[in-house]
């Protein structure tokens, strides 16, 4: 009984959305204005990264009054993100749904089989790019990447712990790609959050991880942990010392320091299919003069983030190449999912 | 009580005959508890417990918890003979639950707050006999008020039919 | 006493009139979400969080954790009224405040309920204020192995209710089977979702209660004629006074739920697995242990002191060493940073003036919304009064609106009716359900703990006694489960004695 219902509840849905559209569509030919509250959909739970994110773009639109309709954030975050991404995919049309994304629309589908795709979606627009680091505590002695991962090869395989968030995602990849560059045996131990891996590390229940910066700068400042290196192809940017002698930019990359593996998730922004290149160009507009604020480029710097903002072909592209990168990481790793 | 043996001169189903068939259920889900989790691997892998470790021990658990149940229901000699529940106290019961039903359905075609009035109104007219007057204050009210609360202050998205979309929500 | 002239410094930034304005702004705010189902803290935190990133930090956060304070509070308001808990950790109070307005009594049930969380909230402002270095410290030490003994610890407090251990059994097991449901963050793979989409999120634990406590206990009241019809409600102010009266005799538990809840809350078991710990702990070792259930004052104080004493500690985890205690919390959390409060370590140093502000602030808007709250307890009382067929259907709309708002999905309000006919049907063949209720909250919380414990440990067993903190609450819990057990050895034991004398 419950399926049967469950399929007028689908029909439903896009039926009003389309209803909507169509009132919303017929005087807006030439510059398309959204005409109700704009909901963000973010596919991760309160106070995380991409909730933070989102919250601080609501902020800065009604700051600076960039859209007459209000934002609406709300979390989907069950099953690691896929309730928010399924939801959004069923909402063909939807000119007032956004998503917030990154690198699980990529991983979700191979590691559970989820019915998805990006291209089920309309990419708007890229923001920005997430570093990851690898970060051990600061008691230990390790001062170099190579020093670090030789004595996890030399130990017993699996005696060292790397903590991460959840299963078969980003941090989980990044552990596996280590392993192979370096032929050992990690032991992953998956959190629910990056900041449960950033206090286990304190703590000395874990022997690294690899936060994203924001994730673990508290502990960091504080003197707790230690900055090995980073997955990227280049410094970062951000020359602010953060600790006593240290700043962003002073961490070596891991390529340079012998390590070569290189990692970076998107930040980026979507509509559901079906929805006009008036719309798509609106918020594209709209999140350009988001990034442009000086409220932005502050966030941009306490959050480590790397500031890049791709629309349109560059977004596709980027998408395209950053898919395929992500289907080989995770077939290496073995996290296909199993029929 | 007293309307419980009133009502067990008339025969019905027997409480002890309601627990028997609830803890089948019970069996039924441990068994599809078990299924599953076999499925996707229920032993004990190198790193640990694999998902369906835990999961399938529950099924495990349910079906023979669920069989005591069902034996004690049929055979205990402390078995509650009783009517489980006489026609006339379930009446009021279904009074609740198919309106109940009906509303939820509802809320699929004319978005939360339509439904919800007409199910106040409805509920109040026919249980409580309330005047046409007082029905229509207390069912659009408290609905223009939950309208306002959830939709223009907080912001929480509802389920929205033909009505608000005229509204431009 | 350096701690000592920092607060006071803090209650100077505290006690503006613009700040005790945004505290109590916050608190009926908060009182309101908690109120509502489906509208718990964390959302109603996060929904309005955009409304103060253009204040001062310290009056923002004021204003917002006053929203959690009222809704700590509000919690209760319905567990006790309608037998729907608004948040997780008001579970444990329907179970003696429902009885209780049921026998007419809601004004006491909720005075002692507003009263309990002022107690506990006071002694974890107090332990905030002269023990964070220490306190931050100690959380730490909490691995994997130590989550789950936590959790091992609650489940054990609360084992050995219900008649039927059978029934009780399955209870707990039908609740950990729902938790399962949907992906399982240690292996990230899906379980029990038959391919089905919808289910991937899993069955959220509000809905459930819900559809058990809320839908199900209108359709038996109905069977039972139209039972709470015009119940009579005392409303007269002297309520509270009089509860107040009988408070000091329950002192011992009010001490105990404070202390468990503070541990709880600094050691991020949470709020939730705080107040059925101290309900079931208070169950086990009060005299009128066996009258629980049936509408105790005791039952109410009990987990509503360890639930608020939780949640205020909570927020130290968050303040000292940026983990966040609860999901409130980390909102808030996520809050700080927007405005460019680096919470960690170094926030007691750097940001002295925030961090006192904030802590004089808890002291004070805790004794803002005891008042406030306390005010509205005839208002609250007075809904009882209300002619069953008008509130019945207001009840099921707020329930349905509460089911749907968890996760904006239709299926929810399906599963709400369904676990109404379920709880209807369990209700009459003597199934406990708060065993369902707790294995479903914590159920896959402690099973991912355990998961990750082994996966360090390769599997040993040994690591739940590897070091003293482990290895206590370990035993403890084990003492907890074999406790009925030891009890009566030991009373079999004496008679011996007794007899060969």
């Amino acid at each position: 009984m419950l399926r049967t219902i469950l399929k007028v509840s689908k029909k439903s849905l896009p039926f009003s959305a389309a209803f909507l559209a169509c009132i919303g569509a017929a005087p807006a030919l030439a510059e398309w204005q959204p005409t109700k509250a704009v909901e963000i959909v973010v596919p991760a739970g309160a106070g995380g990264a991409s909730d933070q994110m989102a919250r601080m773009i609501q902020g800065i639109v009604v700051k600076h009054q960039l859209m007459k309709q209000p934002i609406i954030v709300v979390n989907k975050s069950g099953a690691s993100g896929a309730e928010g991404i399924m939801d959004v995919k069923d909402a063909k049309g939807d000119p007032h749904k956004l998503m917030v994304a990154f690198s699980a629309i990529y991983t979700l589908p191979v590691a559970v089989g989820l019915p998805f795709n990006w291209r089920d979606l309309n990419p708007v627009a890229m923001i920005a790019l997430d570093e990851f680091l690898l970060w051990v505590n600061s008691e230990t002695s390790y001062k170099t990447p190579k020093e670090y991962l030789a004595a996890v090869k030399a130990a017993v395989p699996g005696t060292f712990k790397m903590g991460g968030t959840g299963s078969k995602r980003e941090d989980h990849i990044i552990t596996v790609a280590l392993d192979k560059i370096n032929g050992s045996k990690f032991t992953y131990i998956p959190y629910k959050s990056g900041g449960e891996a950033a206090t286990q590390l304190v703590g000395k229940h874990i022997d690294s991880n690899v936060n994203n910066p924001s994730e673990n700068i508290a502990q960091w400042r504080a003197g707790q942990v230690r900055a090995l290196c980073v997955f990227s192809e280049n410094h970062m940017v951000y020359k602010e010392k953060i600790t006593k002698d240290q700043s962003w930019a002073d961490i070596p990359t891991c390529r340079e320091s012998g390590v070569d593996v290189v990692y970076q998730m998107l930040r980026g922004f979507f509509l559901p299919s079906g929805t006009s290149k008036d719309q798509v160009a609106f918020y594209a507009d709209l999140l350009k003069k988001v990034v442009a604020t000086p409220e932005w480029k502050d966030y941009l710097a306490k959050q480590a983030l790397k500031d890049t903002y791709l629309t349109g072909a560059d977004y596709v592209k980027f998408l395209e190449q950053d898919e395929a990168f992500h289907n080989k990481l995770m077939n290496e790793a073995g996290f296909a999912h199993k029929k | 009580m007293e309307q419980t043996k009133h009502s067990q001169a008339r025969g019905g189903i027997t409480h002890s005959l309601v627990d028997a068939i609830s803890a089948f259920i019970v069996f039924a889900v441990g068994v599809v508890m078990m299924i599953d989790n076999y499925r996707i691997g229920a032993g004990w892998a190198d790193e640990g417990p694999e998902s369906g470790y835990f999961p399938f021990r529950i099924g495990v658990i349910l079906c023979i918890a669920s069989i005591v149940v069902m034996l004690r229901s049929l055979f205990g000699k402390k078995r509650n003979l009783e009517v489980f529940v006489s026609w006339e106290r379930f009446k009021p019961v279904l009074l609740v639950l198919i309106p109940t039903t009906l509303y939820v359905l509802a809320i699929q075609f004319l978005g939360i707050y339509v439904a919800s009035a007409l199910f106040v109104g409805a509920f109040m007219r026919v249980m409580d006999r309330s005047s046409w007057l007082k029905t229509l204050l207390v069912s659009v009210g408290v609905n223009a008020l939950l309208f306002w609360m959830f939709e223009m202050q907080f912001m929480v998205p509802l389920p929205k039919g033909p009505l608000e979309a005229l509204f431009g929500y | 006493m350096e701690e000592l002239d920092a607060l006071f410094q803090g209650f100077a930034v505290a006690l503006t009139w613009y700040n005790i304005g945004m505290m109590v702004i916050g608190i009926v705010l908060g009182i309101v979400i908690g109120v509502l189902p489906g509208l718990g803290g964390p959302n109603g935190v996060a929904i309005l969080l955009p409304l103060t990133f253009t204040m001062a930090p310290t009056s923002a956060i004021i204003m917002l954790s006053c929203i959690y304070w009222g809704s700590l509070f509000a919690g209760a308001i319905t567990s006790v009224l309608f037998n729907i808990p608004g948040e997780t950790h008001s579970v444990a109070t329907t179970f003696d405040g429902y009885p209780l307005a049921q026998q007419g009594r809601a004004g006491e049930a909720l005075t002692a309920s507003f009263t309990g969380s002022f107690i506990g909230a006071f002694v974890a402002v107090l332990l905030i204020t002269f023990l964070a270095p220490l306190v931050a410290k100690f959380a730490l030490r909490f691995g994997p192995p130590e989550y789950f003994a936590v959790f091992l610890l609650t489940f054990c407090s609360f084992i050995g209710t219900g008649k039927d251990p059978f029934k009780t059994i399955i209870s707990m097991m039908l609740g950990f089977g729902l938790a399962a449901v949907g992906m399982d963050t240690v292996s990230g793979e899906l379980r029990m979702t038959f391919g089905w989409s919808e289910l991937l999120r899993g069955i959220d634990f509000l809905i459930v209660v819900i559809g058990l406590f809320g839908v199900g206990e209108i359709l038996l009241s109905m069977e039972e004629g139209l039972a709470f019809e015009g119940k009579s409600a005392k409303i007269n102010p002297k309520v509270v006074l009089e509860t107040w009266k009988k408070l000091p005799k329950y002192w011992l538990t009010l001490i105990r739920s404070a202390a468990i809840g503070c541990w709880m809350g600094i050691t991020p078991g949470g709020a939730t697995a705080a107040s059925f710990m101290g309900y079931g702990i208070a169950k086990r070792f009060s005299p009128n242990g066996d009258k629980f259930g049936t509408g105790q004052l005791e039952g109410v104080i009990a987990p509503e002191t360890a639930a608020h004493a939780s949640g205020t500690a909570a927020l130290l985890p968050m303040l000292a060493l940026g983990i966040p205690g609860s999901a409130t919390a980390a909102v808030l959390l996520g809050g700080l940073m927007v405005w460019g409060l680096q919470p960690g370590p170094l926030l007691f140093v750097e940001q002295k003036e925030f961090v006192w502000g904030l802590i004089a602030s808890m002291y004070l808007s805790n004794i803002a919304g005891l008042i406030i709250v306390l005010s509205t307890v005839p208002l609250f009382a007075a809904i009882l009064r209300i002619p069953f067929s008008i509130i019945a259907p207001i009840i099921i709309v707020v329930c349905a609106i509460g089911a749907y708002s968890v996760h904006s999905a239709m299926l929810d309000v399906w599963f709400m009716v369904l676990f109404g006919m379920v709880g209807y049907v369990m209700k009459k063949l003597d199934y406990p359900l708060a065993p369902l209720v707790l294995s479903l909250v914590l159920g896959d919380r402690a099973e991912a703990a355990f998961r990750q414990t082994m996966m360090g440990s390769k599997g040993e067993l040994g690591v739940f006694w590897s070091n003293s903190l482990v290895g206590t609450i370990t035993t403890l819990a084990l003492l907890m489960l074999f406790w009925p057990a030891l009890s009566f050895g030991w009373q079999s034991l004496r008679r011996q004695l007794a007899g060969s004398r």
